[in-house]
């Protein structure tokens, strides 16, 4: 199937990249190959197989654990990599005007 | 006791953990020769995006006052070792490859470099990969290109390129990378090396930058299946950070390691040996089951009916998982911040910016798959094939012990052959994605030199879960058959 430069644009925005319009044609030609690709996937019957939705063992658990309050990062650790801070807190740009 | 420094760097992790135990020589040579070799070589290779020269000094400097007082940590205490750069390594940069993280420093250490450090292991630097582990020949990286030692016009594989690459250019001792559909494998047999994907769950992910959460599996590479044992024993084990880290115990990876081939069942998928497998490669991989039935082991032709789904599946879940998980790239807590208009601006122009093109592509596949109305057809499809890719093995599993065969369909490829075609550069995949799906361990062992091109050749094992025992085992078997592979050219400069 092929994707349309529509389609790429509406990707793109969901997955909040931006394209260059040359960008747009490459990517609307490159995954509809793909995808057209992915498309054999159609010719297997699936029906009453179930979706192999986690990659653990057999007889292996996720390991969950009670939500309790830990010892982390200190605000400085957690901040040192912010590309803009004040005190305590990850700047951004202003969203309401 | 002096040496010249190319005989260090030669020595395998045992050799050089022995050595030091044996008090033959220090960790400080070791790590001097070590900075040497890659002074003189990476310019060429381009193994390393990042060499922390002073900090491994220190720690050879404190590894060797261990050593003084008998106090090793362990059987690799003071080797140096270097690890990809999708590793959060504590006070050093880690970029995953990508513009997007440049100048990030994490906060913490991944466990898997706790374990090795905790070890007595002394961390050289930082390895060049693909960017967030998106590709088959390094050529990804937004930093810089990396070569193959054995012929600097082709690939060293990917993800994990320079992982392998370091260790043919004897610039360490021992590597760490990531396998999330092939990413250690490829490139370990591109470059004659050993590498191991373990079973999912073996390792822990913690501190590893996230592409397909299902998949991503951490593993050794080294220059011996001894190396790669005692690497994999080293940092296997459960881990609480990690929700899908096993708390199995950890198999003795040494104590089985010579017991021989004799008895042992491989599965041959006749799947993965047609069409489009290269002749001399297969050459090379019959030759290598022809030493197996030598050694007592008996060849079963299997089947694996839902291999050639394995590149559609993986390239629906893969890319999925990876656009969710990079999400998280926003401009906003770390990393690269473009864009001063407003937050959605913020957003998009960090990502336009930092990001390149494999990963702008797999995001945009994998938000396409999971799109409304598209869900179905695509994602859940394609975990519908997982399982029926899982069950081919649990099957194959009845009638052997490992299966066997390539690891890739050809050597290792030149760079830029393949950078314009990207469902090309994804076939390099075909035989190893499938033991990711299926999140089984699998290896890779050099078989010998291509006749042609003189380049090597990769032999694949995969296993039983949580089974890299016999891989290894079997590994060895073979490995002690085979002439040891010369030391690449490197080009006679560096000579």
């Amino acid at each position: 199937m092929a994707l349309s430069l529509e389609e790429v644009r509406r990707i793109a925005s969901l997955a909040r990249l931006r394209l260059t319009p040359e960008e747009e044609r490459t990517f609307a030609a490159q995954l509809s190959a793909i995808l057209a690709h992915v498309e054999q996937l159609k010719e297997l019957d699936v029906s009453g197989v179930e979706p192999m939705t986690h990659a653990l063992a057999a007889g292996e658990t996720p390991a969950l654990r009670a939500d309790e309050v830990r010892e982390s990062l200190s605000p400085g650790e957690a901040l040192a990599n912010a590309p803009a801070r004040e005190g305590t807190l990850f700047k951004v740009p202003r969203i309401i005007e | 006791m002096s040496r010249a420094p190319s005989d260090l760097t030669a020595l395998s992790l045992r050799e050089a953990g022995a050595g030091i135990a044996a008090r033959a020589l220090s960790s400080r040579e070791l790590v001097e020769a070590s900075l040497a070799r890659i002074a003189a070589t990476d310019a060429k290779v381009g193994a390393f995006l990042a060499v922390a020269a002073d900090r491994a000094r220190a720690a050879a400097v404190a590894a060797d006052a261990r050593a003084a007082k008998g106090e090793r940590r362990s059987e690799i205490d003071g080797v140096p070792v270097a690890v990809k750069d999708l590793f959060a390594t504590k006070g050093l940069a880690t970029t995953a490859g990508s513009r997007i993280l440049e100048g990030f420093v994490p906060p913490y250490d991944a466990a898997v470099v706790e374990r090795l450090e905790g070890a007595g292991a002394v961390l050289v630097g930082k390895l060049n990969m693909d960017e967030f582990a998106m590709g088959s020949s390094n050529e990804n990286s937004a930093y810089r290109p990396c070569a193959n030692p054995w012929d600097l016009s082709r690939t060293p594989g990917g993800s994990s390129g320079g992982s392998a690459a370091a260790l043919a250019a004897r610039q360490v001792h021992g590597t760490l990378g990531t396998d999330t559909g092939g990413s250690i494998r490829l490139p370990a047999s591109f470059c004659g090396v050993v590498g191991v994907k373990p079973t999912y769950g073996r390792v822990s992910r913690y501190g590893v930058i996230a592409f397909a959460s299902s998949l991503d599996q951490v593993g050794p590479l080294a220059r011996t299946v001894e190396d790669a044992a005692l690497l994999l024993g080293k940092i296997a084990g459960h881990d609480p950070r990690d929700m899908t880290s096993s708390t199995r115990e950890v198999d003795d990876y040494l104590e089985t390691l010579e017991a021989g081939a004799r008895g042992l069942r491989l599965g041959i998928p006749r799947e993965w040996f047609q069409g489009g497998l290269d002749a001399g490669v297969e050459r090379s991989v019959r030759a290598a089951l022809a030493t197996y039935e030598k050694l007592g082991a008996k060849l079963v032709e299997i089947s694996l009916p839902h291999s050639k789904y394995g590149i559609a599946a993986y390239y629906l879940i893969a890319p999925a998982e990876a656009s969710s998980n990079l999400a998280r790239y926003d401009g906003v807590r770390f990393g690269l911040r473009a864009g001063a208009r407003g937050l959605r601006e913020t957003y998009a122009e960090t990502r336009e910016q930092g990001f390149g093109a494999e990963t702008k592509r797999r995001i945009m596949l994998g938000t396409y798959a999971l799109s409304s109305g598209y869900y179905d057809a695509y994602y859940l499809r394609a975990q519908k094939v997982r399982t029926l890719i899982r069950r081919d093995f649990d099957e194959a599993f009845r009638s052997c012990d490992v299966v066997a065969g390539p690891v890739a369909p050809s050597v290792a490829f030149r760079l830029g052959e393949r950078t314009r075609d990207p469902l090309q550069m994804y076939l390099a995949d075909v035989f190893t994605i499938t033991c990711n799906l299926a999140a089984l361990p699998g290896l890779s062992v050099p078989c010998g030199l291509h006749a042609e091109s003189g380049m090597p050749v990769g032999f694949q094992l995969v296993g039983r879960p949580f089974d890299e025992a016999t891989l290894l085992r079997a590994a060895r078997a073979l490995e002690r058959e085979l002439p040891p592979l010369p030391a690449p050219a490197l080009g006679a400069e560096v000579r």
